[in-house]
């Protein structure tokens, strides 16, 4: 299975090695680098890479390649899985995963590598039982560990692997008992150049927050469960109920997670939120060209669409933009050849529009490709799927839980072409 | 600072070597320093020491050797999270000499009592099967034992184990096939994915292709029909005849039936694709892929689909896995083909594989739509996939009839296109599609040959020109002039290019040698004095060939035939074809390439092993006297079948058994009609118990369920019997010993139940009943966490005589540890509303050693909500609940044949 692991940083550093089994010297590693210095962008390292003795599965997280070094067969999904829960793990812990941090705790990653595999077989991924092992860092706990000089190693065994809910730490107390459920939606679209829809399709997930005393049962129930076209679940929710009942019972673990992933397939219409005008042109002669966006909302739903953001990927012979933005602010970076106009909340009076010249080299053809929109918005307290939590009930525990429900759509990977 | 007294100072010191080891630095010369403090009681130093001891114990083994007996220590200790850790320490430090010990300490800990233990015990033996094969026949044996183990804690990690020691020795799952799928959906998700694998792999050996008719129907002719349907005699003759005739052949008159252990697992492993983790859902997508009947493979499609929204890496995997799939059906992407369009912020080699996955669903319905598509990606600003895109439209049209002539336009109009790679990319292409019907398009190569003046990138040249050549004749006055102008530039071509100058001329010369002759003089001259020895080998090869001379031998006659015979046309394959050989998921299927200790995919099998090797034996239970009759035996049997497979998620049946069964066992002890379907329901509220006692041995499991069974036949059968014996001796006032031998086949313990029933109008009085000899002892408090003390109880079915509507719970206290428990009692009771209990009397004082017992009452409502209260003694106070069987809730009443008929009208 998983041999060792190396985390390396943009530059080329490894600043952390665990080996599982025996050391295998860092050497493996120049294969790596070889095939990073081919692939121009560092998401195009291709994930797994074969070297005369081992093999090298990667994966690209917070500006970090976590690399692996397996020996035998494994299924690679495995391993990138796992890649990706160590890194969700040090987010978890030390609410970013970058270099800084990691240097910074290094000691307690270490711990947390040693948990998470035996032998290169991952023995404990759940946060929560993982959290009883090694605490996380807080500020109140290094003050006062400075002080008395004790660590982040819990004195206790980690005894949720033996329960049966081995997500949920036992003798969980709170004075306030809370359970929060924030319903995300994110429209996936590619719209052509005149605005029609090509695809789209919305992507869900219901995060929650469950802070609960003992051992609740919960059981959340929706209005219209039709709508999902394929979820995916947190273990703790029993799938029989799901498919019987349609409703979701589980035993909540303690904390932060996310409880299930939904898909609402592009065969129901998708709301689209806000129409976008574009025009982006070259001139054959002269070293410059037109660019003129407006956008406007057109499916809000009563709502009002805030955080909106249009980013734009030039081709590489634009040298500068000079626009006029009538809403918002414009920046345009020159190294990268990113325009980005940060528009905020979008008013249905006065629609945002951005216009102006773009002056390109002089002597290169003009770039016939034209580059394509991509929108970011945010809509609070909907969800553009129509979906409704009707009822969240809890058995088991006496106390009547605080429970709340907020809706929330944003653009995921919405794209206008030109 | 680690000889310090100080537990700060050695702890600060140990966090700094840690940070070192971290960071790849030797820290190896501190060994002797670190290894004393192995047996610090800080809790948080011993934690850094053992990490530091498996990093370096193998390049200093003697010294590691001081550190073993204090994991040996360890593995004694009572509580079980401290054997399980000395057990992980002891078996990572990789010396050869402790082997001994490791397989002593693995080998005990694989029959430890906690299921953790055991765990970890399985994740050992792989560290010691790489430390040491020679004991290989050993781990095995371990193995076996574990594979046998019940709880879902352990069986991932045996899996696992099993996978890397013993691969091939799938005779060890037989007996445990069954039970790793009923426990699959449990397992953590790590553990699922090894455990699918593994059961790809076996179902493989073990079971018929489900796919069989369906080939066969396509390959059987009409002709086999109409001559078995013409004579119907016949046909059972040669049945006959052909008995032993080969598995396939029986196979297409037999309609397949899919083994239900096939059919148990394609359905256990089904919820799975609904699995947060990617590679669970990955495993379960292959296992269709690999085994399930073509009609049901369309499921995974839905959910492999659902992971493209996952990190890149993900994608990257499963586009792999989808593109290979396609390839062998297509149908099960096609409702899916707009997730694969791709976006212009992928990265290229996501966009690639998109790319690879359109093609493959490309068919005549679709075509124009992803056309349409192809047609936006040309425009990206990605050279690398714009080029991928032109050969993946070139894919299309030479699969595609109908669309190659609007493909092929499109492609000449690209051959306009500023971008010099986009142009010598078509051209590629281009000559590949012309290939296949080069007659209709003389003014494409027309027009191509045109560009010969603009194109500089030299494979584009080189088509153009290997073009020009072959078709030489549909161009017949362009052709030469080409050949001038490159003669013109021969010598600063690039070799490909020069090589195919030399072609062009040799087929000119061939074809019309009167325009082209002094031509090809020059451009021979010129090739043979260039600097690469190709060039000059290929000049010189073919001045033999094609001038003739008085000394060339027979070849040249044949010159024209050499040069100008048809050629096929090139197949556009994907890549990924035949990929499937490989089981898909893997790291061997990903590379294309074998890895190390990659287990082929089996073929199936033409005819399915014996599938009885699978049963697991029924082990009479003990205590049950006498034999257990056959019919009884096989019945139950079926019926646990029938059971594990309706209720494959276990951890279900406790949320949910309370308020929906408490309904159904009111009714029951109101009529005593229904009790058929009240022994149903206790079945599954025994279930529910063992769900919870995974640590119960196998062998009381099925005694439970044996005895339930048992139950439920007794209740079935009591009024049956009943109206039997009343017709039997209508006369007879018949009291209860003289049923016994019209009961004989029935066992021995029934008839024992069955001397308290009488047949009069009167409720038996409970207290007749004898206590029956099967009464199952549950674990209330375990010794290890009631410190010494540990307390079973049992549902002893005697009327409790204070609240008759009590069920009487026998407890037994037993002391042992070392001091005297006193003060025994209960507090703090906690139940569901209407339950009630009555406690049992304090008991004084429990001497170390002995044992006490006491009988409380509870009344459970009819329901199965446990009851929850603490039970105190002088010193502490443990928590505990009884959660009764809704079997143990019951009471046997006995009715007349009318009162049953009365109450029967009634319900």
């Amino acid at each position: 299975m998983i041999h060792s692991l190396f985390l390396i940083n943009h530059s080329g550093d490894i600043f952390l090695e665990k080996h599982w089994k025996s050391v295998i010297s860092r050497s493996v590693c120049d294969y790596f680098f070889e095939a990073r210095e081919k692939a121009v962008d560092p998401e195009n390292v291709p994930p797994v890479l074969q070297t005369p003795h081992h093999y090298l599965i990667s994966i690209y997280r917070g500006k970090l390649f976590f690399l692996s070094v397996i020996q035998t067969e494994v299924a690679p999904l495995f391993v990138i899985e796992f890649l990706h829960r160590v890194a969700d793990t040090i987010q978890d812990y030390f609410g970013e995963c970058s270099e800084g941090i990691i240097k910074d705790n290094i000691v307690t990653v270490y711990e947390l590598l040693e948990e998470m595999l035996d032998n290169g077989f991952p023995l404990a991924t759940e946060s929560n039982v993982l959290k009883e092992m090694i605490r996380p860092p807080t500020i109140l706990r290094s003050v006062v560990n400075t002080l008395t000089g004790s660590s982040n190693v819990g004195d206790t065994l980690p005894t949720g692997q033996l329960s049966n809910v081995p997500w949920r730490r036992a003798g969980v107390k709170y004075t306030n008992n809370e359970a929060y459920f924030d319903v995300i939606e994110e429209i996936d679209a590619i719209l052509d150049k005149s605005g029609t829809t090509v695809f789209a399709e919305i992507q869900g997930v219901i995060e929650a927050c469950v802070r609960l005393t003992g051992m609740p049962d919960l059981t959340l129930s929706f209005m219209n469960p039709r709508l999902l076209d394929d979820v995916s679940f947190h273990p703790c929710v029993r799938f029989k109920r799901w498919e019987s009942e349609r409703v979701l019972s589980f035993i909540p673990p303690d904390g932060n997670f996310t409880l299930m992933n939904y898909h609402v397939s592009s065969q129901n219409l998708v709301a689209i939120p806000v129409y976008v005008k574009q025009s982006i042109s070259f001139f054959e002669t002269g070293p410059c060209g037109r660019l003129d966006i407006t956008i406007g909302p057109k499916q809000t739903m009563g709502k009002t669409v805030e955080n909106m953001m249009v980013t734009i990927h030039m081709p590489k012979a634009v040298l500068n933009a000079n626009l006029t933005a009538t809403q918002g602010t414009y920046t345009y970076d020159l190294t990268t050849k990113v325009l980005v106009w940060d528009i905020g909340k979008l008013n249905p009076q006065k629609l945002p529009n951005l216009r102006g010249s773009l002056s390109t080299q002089v002597g290169v053809p003009k770039p016939e490709d034209n580059p394509s929109l991509n929108i970011d918005l945010k809509i609070q307290q909907l969800a553009i799927s129509g979906l409704k939590v009707s009822r969240l009930d809890m058995y088991g525990e006496k106390y009547k839980p605080f429970k709340g429900v907020k809706y929330l759509t944003k653009a995921g990977k919405f794209q206008v072409r030109t | 600072m680690l000889d310090s007294n100080k537990d700060s100072l050695k702890l600060e010191a140990m966090k700094r070597i840690v940070a070192m080891i971290a960071r790849g630095k030797n820290a190896s010369d501190l060994f002797p320093a670190v290894v004393k403090n192995v047996a610090c009681k800080n809790i948080e130093v011993k934690k850094l020491v053992y990490v530091y001891l498996v990093r370096y114990a193998e390049e200093q083994q003697d010294l590691a050797l001081l550190s073993i007996s204090t994991f040996q220590r360890g593995l004694k200790d009572p509580n079980q999270l401290i054997r399980a850790s000395a057990l992980r320490v002891l078996s990572s430090i990789r010396v050869t000499i402790i082997v001994p010990i490791m397989m002593l300490a693995i080998k005990e800990a694989a029959s430890d009592m906690s299921p953790y233990v055991r765990k970890t015990a399985a994740h050992a033996i792989p560290k010691l099967y790489s430390l040491d094969p020679e004991q290989k026949d050993q781990l095995i044996e371990v193995i076996e034992k574990l594979l046998a183990d019940k709880t879902t804690l352990v069986a991932g990690s045996v899996v696992m184990a099993f996978e890397e020691v013993c691969p091939e020795r799938i005779d060890l799952i037989h007996k445990n096939y069954r039970k790793l799928c009923n426990l699959l959906i449990d397992v953590e998700e790590w553990g699922q994915v090894v455990i699918i694998n593994m059961l790809t792999r076996y179902a493989r050996t073990q079971f018929l292709n489900p796919n069989i008719n369906e080939s066969l129907l396509e390959e059987g002719s009409g002709g086999d029909k109409t001559f078995y349907g013409s004579d119907e005699d016949e046909d059972e003759d040669e049945e006959e005849k052909e008995k032993n005739a080969e598995a396939p052949a029986m196979a297409k008159r037999k309609p397949y039936v899919m083994d239900p252990d096939h059919r148990l697992l394609l359905r256990n492993t089904k919820p799975l694709l609904q699995s947060r983790n990617a590679a669970v859902v990955m495993a379960v997508a292959q296992l269709y892929f690999h085994l399930a009947p073509k009609a049901e493979v369309g499921v995974i499609a839905k959910a492999l689909v659902r992971l493209l929204r996952s990190h890149s890496e993900v994608q990257y995997v499963v586009l792999q896995n989808v593109a290979t799939m396609t390839i062998k059906r297509r149908g099960m992407f096609e409702p899916y083909l707009k997730s694969f369009y791709i976006r212009s912020t992928d990265p290229t080699q996501i966009k690639v594989l998109k790319l690879e996955v359109l093609t493959n669903l490309a068919n005549e319905t679709n075509i124009s739509t992803i056309l349409r598509e192809f047609q936006t990606y040309i425009k990206s600003m990605d050279k690398d996939f714009v080029a991928a895109t032109i050969q993946a439209i070139g894919r299309c049209a030479t699969n595609i009839g109908e669309v190659r002539d609007t493909c092929l336009n499109g492609l000449v109009q690209l051959l306009s296109n500023r971008d010099e790679l986009v142009v010598a990319e078509s051209v590629v292409v281009i000559k590949k599609l012309l290939q296949m019907q080069p007659e209709k398009h003389s003014d494409i190569i027309k027009h191509m040959a045109k560009l010969t003046d603009n194109i500089q990138v030299p494979m584009a040249r080189a088509s153009i020109l290997w073009l020009i050549g072959e078709y030489c004749e549909h161009v017949p006055k362009i052709a030469p002039d080409v050949l001038r102008k490159m003669a013109k530039s021969f010598t600063n071509e690039e070799d490909i290019v020069k090589l195919q100058i030399i072609n062009l001329a040799a087929k000119l010369y061939l074809t019309n040698s009167k325009q082209t002759k002094l031509l090809t003089q020059y451009v021979l001259n010129l090739a043979k004095y260039d600097q690469n020895y190709d060039i000059r080998d290929r000049a010189r090869f073919i001045r033999q060939l094609i001038v003739p001379t008085e000394k060339s031998g027979a070849l040249s006659k044949y010159a024209k035939k050499l040069f100008l015979a048809l050629k096929p046309a090139p197949v556009l394959e994907s890549p990924f074809k035949d990929r499937d050989h490989f089981q898909l998921g893997s790291l061997s299927h990903l590379l294309n390439a074998k890895a190390g200790g990659y287990q082929e995919l089996p073929d199936w099998p033409e005819a399915a092993p014996d599938p009885s090797v699978r049963n697991v034996e029924v082990k009479d239970s003990v205590r049950a006297v006498g034999t257990v009759p056959e019919w009884t035996k096989c019945s139950s049997r079926e019926k646990r079948k029938e059971k594990k497979v309706e209720k494959p998620f276990y951890s279900d049946s406790e949320g949910e058994s309370g308020p929906t069964e408490s309904a159904d066992s009111e009714s029951d002890s109101a009529s005593g009609s229904e009790s058929g379907s009240g022994s149903e329901e206790s079945g599954s509220g025994s279930e529910s118990v063992e769900s919870e006692e995974g640590s119960e041995s196998e062998e009381e499991e099925e005694d439970e369920e044996e005895k339930n069974k048992k139950k439920k036949k007794k209740e079935l059968k009591k009024p049956v019997q009943e109206i039997k014996l009343l017709s039997l001796f209508p006369v007879e006032p018949a009291p209860s010993p003289q049923v016994t031998p019209v009961n004989t086949f029935l066992s021995n313990s029934l008839v024992t139940d069955l001397e308290g029933l009488s047949l009069s109008d009167t409720v038996l009085s409970p207290a007749t009943i004898a206590p029956s000899s099967a009464l199952k002892n549950y674990e209330l408090l375990h010794r290890i966490t009631g410190e010494g003390l540990s307390v079973e109880y049992c549902f002893s079915r005697q009327p409790f005589s204070p609240d008759a509507n009590m069920v009487a719970v026998q407890m037994q206290f037993t002391n042992n540890a070392t001091s005297d428990t006193k003060n025994l009692h209960m507090e703090d009771v906690k139940l569901q509303s209407g339950m009630r209990v009555k406690e049992f009397p304090e008991i004084e004082l429990l001497p170390a050693g002995e044992t006490a017992a006491a009988v409380m009452g509870i009344d459970f409502c009819d329901s199965t909500q446990a009851a929850n209260f603490q039970l105190c003694t002088h010193t502490k106070k443990f928590f505990v609940s009884i959660q009764p069987p809704v079997g143990e809730l019951m009471r046997p009443i006995f009715l007349t044949e009318n009162e049953f008929k009365k109450e029967q009208g009634e319900s």
